[in-house]
């Protein structure tokens, strides 16, 4: 048991190293962009080099290269400091639905420039009737000619302000219960009829937008699967979105509560001497630790070319809520002074405040703490999914509310 | 990355797996529980025979020389059948002591018995209720001689050997005891877990001679506590599976309002956490026996993390699996209360949560004043 690389290993993470010790853009080079410029340039850069979408084939403008080794890149990239990504949902979300789907025609006209950067993906899928019952969704896609013509909205859209193209799961048959008459589709966010308005967050970001469509035209050649199957479609994309979304983010973890908590007082001494604040960092650390030695053992299967068991679908659900539970706590520690968020007053430019208000938003997206709690009782335990008291029935037929 | 036992070492997994499946059954520990022997005597030899007790003794003692990472993968099943044998003192406690700071003559003369099994060891440390300190032992070594009471002490009735923890002149100083001599007098205990045995051992001016340097018994403690307790911690990372398990098969087969209780979120919910406390504390654990096996400088962090994560897991799968099964659950016929019982005698024994709790943010401490 080590954690040394393999000498492969070890030979493609200097050459990673080697690459991105001259090539991560300085601040002049990306002064003056905003975020989506900051984030295009670096991918651009990746792309040209090589280095962009490693597990792709080369023909869809990846590397062709094993998982370990996107591994070790996303290690050594993530030592420097790089623009925020805004790929995320499109190359780790819809790349692969499309790469499984569509034509291949399809992916040698779209994955190339989704790996780049220079096309920008988003993803469709929930809606204000349709969220953790996502099967539940309403928006019509009706048949006309060779198109679509679709009506109705979609929310919790992260970035469709500055997509491109998107996928999304429609309802093309009400007739039938509501996991048959779905179907998949990608469009152009550009299309005639679409109207994109951002949701402000309580955190007061806005990451998602509501969606509108009103006859919207998607050509029938951008259906992905059989109509009727969209379902199954959804899973290949929301697979992949449970990797993809981590439980991280804020920076409120152990190491800056454990600092904080060095430099307050608490009944007339650093907080750090408390017991009860010494046990509670105590289980903080046992849970990033937990989770940080749960990749390594995925890591370890990675390289030995072995699919990783099921541990690592306890990231989320451990995750969001510590960041919550290390916010609030740090807060605390802060006493009064835990009220301000102002980036010249609070502590850490108000990191500890930003974790509060965001970490909410962390225990919900892509999947509640209810729902991960249910996908691993259901696919790592085996045990029975709950009632369904819609199962059989119409989708027309199942009750909406409570009148 | 290799952070994975060896096939060599899952190999072992396996026979150890239909090994003790065969011989250690929860009968087994029922009939430990039931009876009126203190601990499975016919198991204790079938697991000494098997070299289970010389994992990690060497060769020139009579030891198989293996690593840690081998009696980890022995631990962890060893608690997943919630075995009633003194494994843990005679082999992580007393065994590690004598590696630690036992003379030539010492390990000469008792690590090839203990290697065979015809030795069982044992750690007298603690004398009356919380946690003990440099400064609270009241045992006493002088002139070769030992005077005080130990209780309680794990496995005191059974084990030839103890490693006691007393008050010297050079302070507190650990020192080997031949149990079976006049000056030493025992007494079972009743324990809230009766699969195990536990004694009150009284020393009235027994021969004893010093293990390590006099007064440097409470730092030895610690450096045995922290290899212990990966291997505790392992214990208790086999014996939450068990529970889970238990609540899970129960789960399934339960029917109430018409369908399955496993198809309800309330005990879906509570098993989903039961497994990921459980998945923590064993990725935890590997890091544990890692330090361990490399006798790594953060073995100190990596152990109270391993044992925390553990010590957690299994009170959380043990309590719920007895909620899950309902009142069946409460009773003395249903299994459900071996996990229950084993979980909290090795949550207290080597410290308590709240002492390995202590013990990690020390750690983190000291590796950030370094």
């Amino acid at each position: 048991m080590d954690f040394n690389d393999t000498q492969q290993e070890a030979e493609f993470r200097s050459e990673v190293q080697a690459w991105l010790a001259s090539n991560v853009p300085t601040e002049a080079e990306l002064s003056g962009l905003d975020y989506i410029g900051r984030a295009k340039l670096w991918q651009k850069r990746k792309y040209d080099a090589g280095w962009a979408c490693l597990r792709w084939p080369k023909e869809h403008g990846g590397r062709g290269a094993s998982a370990i080794e996107q591994v070790i890149f996303n290690q050594e990239e993530s030592k420097f400091e790089t623009p925020d990504g805004i790929f995320a949902i499109g190359q780790g979300m819809c790349a692969p639905t499309m790469m499984t789907w569509a034509t291949e025609a399809q992916n040698q006209r779209f994955m190339p420039p989704l790996a780049s950067g220079e096309e920008v993906w988003c993803q469709l899928f929930s809606e204000p009737a349709g969220g953790s019952d996502l099967a539940a969704l309403r928006t019509r896609a009706v048949k006309d000619g060779d198109d679509w013509i679709v009506n109705g909205q979609k929310i919790w859209t992260s970035g469709a302000h500055y997509s491109d193209y998107g996928v999304l799961v429609l309802r093309t048959d009400p007739d039938v219960p509501k996991h048959q008459g779905l179907t998949y589709f990608f469009l152009d966010m550009k299309s005639p009829g679409i109207e994109i308005k951002p949701i402000k967050q309580i955190s007061g970001g806005a990451n998602f937008n509501e969606v509108y469509f009103t006859d919207v035209r998607i050509p029938d050649a951008q259906r992905l699967g059989a109509v009727g199957q969209g379902w199954q479609v959804a899973l290949t994309t929301l697979m992949n979105e449970r990797a993809s979304i981590g439980g991280g983010g804020g920076g409120c973890n152990f190491d800056s509560v454990f600092d904080l908590a060095k430099r307050v007082n608490l009944a007339g001494r650093p907080a750090i001497e408390d017991p009860s604040v010494r046990r509670k960092l105590a289980d903080w650390y046992v849970q990033e630790s937990g989770l940080k030695f749960t990749g390594y053992r995925s890591m370890t299967a990675l390289s030995k070319g072995e699919i990783p068991g099921p541990e690592n679908s306890i990231g989320k659900l451990v995750g969001a809520p510590k960041q919550q539970d290390m916010a609030s706590f740090a807060l605390d520690l802060l006493d009064q002074h835990g009220v301000i968020w102002d980036s010249e007053l609070s502590e850490k430019a108000g990191l500890f405040q930003a974790a509060y208000m965001g970490s909410p938003g962390l225990r919900i997206a892509g999947g509640t703490d209810e729902i991960m709690a249910n996908i691993i009782a259901e696919r790592v335990l085996g045990l029975p999914q709950d009632v369904r008291v819609d199962k059989g029935i119409p989708f027309k037929d199942v009750p909406t509310s409570a009148s | 990355m290799n952070f994975e036992f060896s096939e060599e070492q899952n190999l072992l997994r396996e026979q150890a797996q239909s090994f003790l499946k065969d011989q250690c059954s929860l009968k087994a520990v029922r009939a430990v529980l039931d009876g009126d022997q203190p601990f499975d005597q016919g198991l204790w030899q079938k697991v000494s025979e098997m070299g289970w007790t010389a994992t990690t003794i060497p060769e020139e003692y009579d030891g198989l020389g293996l690593s840690y990472l081998e009696l980890s993968v022995i631990a962890e099943e060893l608690g997943r059948q919630i075995a009633p044998i003194p494994f843990s003192s005679s082999v992580y406690l007393a065994t590690e002591a004598l590696l630690l700071a036992g003379s030539d003559a010492q390990k000469a003369h008792w690590l090839p018995q203990m290697a065979s099994g015809a030795v069982i060891g044992c750690l007298a440390v603690n004398e009356s209720a919380g946690e003990p300190g440099p400064e609270s032992l009241t045992s006493r070594f002088r002139g070769g001689s030992l005077t005080g009471s130990k209780i309680p002490v794990a496995d005191g009735d059974i084990a030839h050997l103890a490693i006691v923890l007393a008050a010297a002149d050079e302070g507190p100083t650990a020192v080997l005891v031949d149990l079976n001599q006049a000056g030493v007098s025992r007494s079972s205990v009743q324990t809230i877990d009766p699969s195990r045995s536990h004694a009150r051992v009284d020393f009235d001016g027994a021969a004893a001679e010093v293990l390590g340097q006099p007064g440097d018994g409470w730092s030895l403690l610690q450096r045995v506590y922290d290899r212990a307790a990966v291997l505790f911690a392992w214990e208790q990372v086999g014996g939450a599976e068990t529970a889970l398990n238990m609540a899970k098969e129960y789960a399934l087969g339960r029917f109430a309002f018409g369908r399955s209780i496993a198809s309800y979120q309330a005990i879906k919910h509570k098993l989903a956490h039961a497994y990921v406390k459980n998945t923590l504390a064993r990725s935890n654990c590997y890091y544990g026996a890692w330090a361990l096996s490399t006798n790594a400088a953060e073995l100190p962090l990596a152990a109270a993390t391993a044992r925390v994560a553990a010590t957690q897991a299994y009170y959380y799968a043990s309590k719920e699996n007895i909620q899950t099964h309902g009142g069946m659950g409460f009773t003395w016929e249903f299994d459900c209360q071996f996990p229950y019982r084993r979980s909290k005698l090795l949550a207290v024994t080597i410290g308590s949560e709240a002492v390995w709790q202590e013990k990690l943010i020390s750690a983190v401490e000291s590796a950030h004043a370094a």
